[in-house]
């Protein structure tokens, strides 16, 4: 009977939703029931951090510096001089690129002051006209990527210039020119490092791991008390949260050589540094340049996130467009987000995969063709746009530059579809939404929060004891621990009900489309072509279509994180089950299964591994969305996390509230991953 | 090319090892010290353990081709990683021309590689992001040879190892045969005395690796390197090596010339191995000869003490006297008769009995 009962985990499953509805139903509220809530013994953790981070930016280490103002030697805390020194150097960066496109005065005057370039009038950067950036792109994208690439590239830019969206696109593509290097470089030296060091891996997995899954609003938190307020600022947050997949990929494609690569160097002849630089890097290009390509999406994540801390660019028209709810201008702007961040990945993967090719017979013009066509472009260009000057009126130049808001929009058409779909279908989608709201999610959302602290606990520890053990049982249980010590218990609740929602919903979806799709060749191409575009929309742009259907509701966040989580679990289903090897599917054809059997009990035990992983990304793309979408009002944790950016104080408390929403995805990672190793080892996978 | 003759001139082994043991685990030396030299693989695992290397010496001497033959697992490839010191050996000497490379700092080691060694290996290891030629003066370049220079010096090498007129592709545009030899060329392109080659044919095709093997023994006859190679197939040791060591489990379980390991095995794992080997292609002559009787009436034939028993067999077998064996410079060196022959390739049943009907 005992036996039976260790062997058949359904029966342990059985035996623990069992305990969990007798705990829910036996505990009732209660004030100072311990069963019901613990109580918030570490609500004080965010003013020590707020303290200390006083302490370390006012106080700590006075050095002497000389204040020309006053003229006078001033004492003054080290770190802060610190943060200034790299803020200046960030800002002048993003200045000087920003000037080379569009032209402007301020790079210059850092060198020779304000007196003397107004003295000067001629003494200013020009921008270079819109055309040669189009065309330059184009070329690029030849390059790289062929002909497709080039008509992408240059359509988009093209696009973007005609709209009058230029200059905010400028904007925004300065801080990604200066925050994706400095991420680059900046991960390729941890990413080294970690490979050099087994004890540096080691602190940076768990480091890395938590990075991935802390809420973009945290770091911003922190960034702005150190960095101020601004474009250097957006820009030192967009680093931090771009760092960490260059750091993994950099790691991954150095540990994937195999020893032979760095023996053959060494046996070469080869010191150290020849090792690294001659035989290790260019060995692993393509895993680089693959991390090249994540930070630039995710600094394009970052756009609209960073506007709130003062970046400049395409972000914060979009969030003035959004809180306006002008959805027509809304949509315009994120078009030229998403058509950015398409073109950029685009072509950084094409660089990726592009091998180097060896001509050794070539002339002059074939060697340098690319370079000349851009040259030709530069000044075909440059005459246009002077020639521009005597055409247009003054201040109209549409050959150098559309003025912002100046170009061709079609922002009053798509909003009168939106006022038309509202007017034609608003009892349907009202009706819709109220009825999802008060019979679907309000009870869900009152179960969750009708379920006292013992219950979660049983449940959470009780699944990670029968998947994984002890071990695991514990270090989720340590998770919820920080959690329920917190102040936040009740919100950590709502943003797990949204989570876990939709998080389900788009489980399912994945797994049955995926599945429908994986069924023929032209089907698994488009979907994962699907996959591939949407994966490349920042989160925030599927906010504007469902508010534009369902409003400032849950319903329009739960929408958003469905169609935004849908696509890891799509992406791992069909690649789980395409990986089913062919041998297994002959046998299974020589045995005589039907289609549904086929899945059944060969396609599906197979690729649960997989799709196990990818319900695992699901939860930290779910997890993501739910903390953005307190940006259209919901009442989780992510929503105190807004708040606290603009408090000034919020530091401590942003910081926890990240590490709460991080605590709840590592918990769900702790037990797929595990689960999923298992069922790996068992099936002899890898 | 003058202190090379002096050392390959005296008696003095290129590379001597002495007791090297080389334990995988975080322990392993002062298990090994506990030990005090008696080694046991089994007791070693309990301890958490691997024994890589049991105890190995041996000599090699200038232009010697030693291989060192096993399965998988039997730490092969670890002896030799030891010996280049691409791995750390746990205890003992390596002493390559009189310095024990074992307390040589990361420059000396540096310097040793870009002068004296060069190594081949089982998966070609190549650059991918440079051509034939780059990877092939790839070496030179690291030691600071100027690129003219390096590209002419790699130049000669193409041609030497036959790629003349794919010294402009990339590795992935050649087929794996191609690649080694592009290998082979890399690892002498700095004209190294020793020669470290780890299982180089094993990824190659059947009819790719016979032809490499010539190719290999080609390049031997001209450029006498002392050698070190690696390789699980009996049958390509055989066929390649002056000596052959077999190792199972860390320990050297013979080491001598491939005759004496086919017609004395010293250990019944080595039997294991030869038991299926055809003598006459793998024995030469000498290794079965009678020593030179003057009373002997020996016919008109003679044969060569270095012929492989194959090649010779028949001619031996349709001669009624005993047949001469002469050595290269033509000397008497001894006799076979027709019945040795009988008895190599039928074995001892065969001869027996032709020996009583006679």
């Amino acid at each position: 009977m005992i036996d039976t009962f260790m062997q058949k985990k359904y029966l342990q499953f059985i035996a623990l939703l069992v305990i969990f509805i007798l705990l829910i139903q036996t505990i009732g509220p209660a004030e100072n029931n311990l069963l019901w809530r613990l109580p918030p013994l570490i609500s004080a953790f965010p003013l020590w951090i707020n303290d200390s981070i006083g302490y370390l930016m006012f106080e700590w280490w006075p050095i002497e510096v000389y204040d020309p103002d006053i003229e006078e030697f001033e004492d003054k805390p080290l770190v802060s001089q610190v943060t200034r020194m790299m803020s200046g150097f960030i800002l002048f960066m993003i200045e000087f690129i920003r000037e080379l496109m569009l032209g402007g005065a301020k790079t210059i005057v850092t060198f020779s002051g304000w007196d003397w370039a107004t003295a000067n009038p001629w003494a200013k950067l020009p921008g270079v006209p819109w055309t040669v950036i189009a065309g330059g792109s184009a070329i690029l994208g030849y390059a790289l990527g062929g002909r497709g690439l080039a008509l992408l590239a240059g359509l988009s830019m093209t696009y973007i210039a005609l709209f009058g969206q230029w200059e905010p696109a400028m904007q925004t593509l300065s801080f990604v020119l200066v925050a994706a290097p400095v991420s680059v470089f900046i991960g390729l030296m941890f990413g080294i490092w970690a490979f050099k060091s087994k004890t540096v891996e080691a602190v940076l997995n768990p480091l890395l791991n938590m990075a991935q899954i802390i809420p973009h609003f945290s770091y911003l938190i922190p960034v702005m008390v150190f960095f101020g307020i601004g474009d250097h600022a957006g820009a030192i947050a967009t680093v931090i949260f771009a760092t960490p997949p260059m750091v993994r990929l950099t790691l991954l494609g150095l540990k994937k050589l195999g020893p032979e690569v760095a023996e053959s160097g060494m046996m070469s002849g080869c010191n150290n540094w020849q090792l690294l630089t001659k035989v290790l890097v260019p060995t692993a290009r393509r895993d680089i340049l693959i991390g090249v390509n994540q930070v630039i999406m995710q600094c394009l994540a970052m756009v609209v996130l960073a506007s709130l801390i003062g970046a400049k660019g395409l972000g914060i028209d979009l969030l003035i467009a959004l809180n306006g709810l002008k959805i027509g201008v809304a949509t315009e702007i994120g078009i030229c987000i998403v058509l950015i961040a398409i073109m950029l990945d685009r072509v950084s993967l094409a660089w990726a995969n592009k091998q180097t090719d060896y001509f050794s017979d070539l002339s002059f013009i074939e060697k340098h063709k690319y370079s000349l066509m851009f040259a030709a472009v530069f000044v075909v260009s440059i005459i246009l746009a002077y020639v521009g000057q005597f055409i247009f009126p003054a201040g109209f130049n549409y050959l150098s530059i559309v003025p912002h808001n100046k170009g061709i929009s079609i922002a009053p058409l798509l909003q009168s579809g939106v006022d038309w779909i509202w007017d034609t279908f608003f009892f349907t989608l009202k009706g819709f939404n109220e009825w999802l709201i008060l019979s679907v999610l309000m009870p869900i959302k009152a179960a969750y929060l009708g379920t006292p602290v013992v219950a979660v606990f049983t449940l959470v520890m009780g699944v990670g004891l029968i998947v994984g053990g002890i071990r695991v049982a514990l270090t989720v249980g340590s998770f919820l621990l920080f959690i329920a010590l917190t102040e936040w218990w009740d919100r950590a609740l709502i943003t797990a009900y949204l989570m876990s929602v939709s998080v389900i919903v788009s489980g399912l979806i994945g797994i049955v489309v995926g599945t429908l799709c994986a069924q023929n060749a032209k089907s698994t191409r488009f979907i994962l072509t699907y996959c591939d575009t949407f994966q490349t929309f920042p989160s925030f742009i599927y906010l504007i279509p469902v508010m534009m259907l369902f409003g400032i509701t849950d319903t329009a966040v739960i929408f958003a994180i469905i169609v935004y989580a849908s696509i890891p679990a799509l992406r791992y289903t069909v690649e789980g089950l395409l990986s089913v090897p062919e041998s297994l599917q002959d046998a299974g054809t020589m045995a005589g299964v039907s289609r549904v059997q086929r899945w059944l009990s060969i396609e599906l035990p197979m690729s649960f591994p997989h799709i196990a992983l990818g319900l695992n990304q699901t939860v930290v793309f779910a997890l993501s969305m739910v903390i953005i979408g307190a940006m259209i009002g919901t009442d989780d944790l992510g929503q105190l996390i807004l708040g606290s950016l603009s408090d000034r104080n919020g530091v401590g408390n942003g910081l926890i509230l990240g590490i709460c929403v991080a605590c709840i995805g590592l918990a769900i990672d702790q037990i797929l991953r595990t689960w999923a190793n298992q069922r790996k080892a068992a099936l002899g996978l890898n | 090319m003058s202190l090379q003759n002096a050392t390959s001139s005296s008696n003095e082994p290129v590379i001597r090892c002495e007791s090297v043991y080389k334990i995988f685990g975080d322990n392993a030396e002062s298990l090994l010290k506990k030990a005090n030299g008696a080694v046991d693989a089994a007791k070693f695992k309990e301890a958490g353990c691997i024994v890589g290397v049991n105890n190995a010496s041996f000599d090699i001497h200038a232009g010697e081709l030693l291989i060192i033959m096993g399965l998988s697992g039997s730490g092969k490839s670890t002896l030799l990683r030891c010996i280049s010191r691409l791995t750390d050996a746990t205890a003992g000497k390596i002493i390559i021309e009189g310095d024990d490379i074992l307390e040589m700092n990361n420059k000396q080691l540096i310097e040793l590689r870009r002068n004296k060694m060069g190594m081949v290996f089982q998966n070609f290891a190549l650059l991918p992001h440079k051509t034939v030629l780059e990877n092939i003066a790839f070496p030179l370049q690291v030691k600071g040879m100027s690129t003219s220079d390096s590209i002419n010096r790699a130049m000669e090498m193409v041609t030497l190892v036959d790629l003349s007129g794919r010294e402009d592709y990339y590795p992935r545009q050649l087929s794996g045969g191609q690649q080694q030899r592009v290998g082979i060329a890399r690892s002498l392109a700095i004209e190294p005395d020793i020669w470290f080659l780890d299982e180089p044919f094993s990824a190659l095709d059947p009819l790719i690796r016979k032809e490499m093997q010539d190719e290999f023994l080609r390049l031997q006859n001209t450029l006498h390197k002392t050698i070190l190679f690696v390789t699980h197939d009996f049958d390509e040791a055989l066929r390649l090596a002056d000596r052959i060591a077999i190792m199972k489990d860390g320990v050297i379980e013979q080491l001598d010339t491939p005759a004496n390991i086919v017609l004395n095995p010293a250990t019944e794992y080595v039997r294991k191995f030869t038991e299926e080997v055809p003598r006459e292609k793998v024995l030469k002559i000498e290794a079965v000869m009678d020593a030179a009787n003057a009373d002997d009436t020996m016919g008109e034939l003679s044969v060569n003490a270095n012929a492989i028993i194959e090649t010779v067999a028949e001619a031996i077998l349709n001669s009624a006297t005993p047949v001469r064996v002469v050595d290269d410079a033509g000397q008497t060196v001894g006799s076979i008769t027709a019945a040795k022959i009988v008895h190599v390739l039928f074995g001892d049943h065969a001869a027996s009995q032709s020996e009583t009907t006679s």
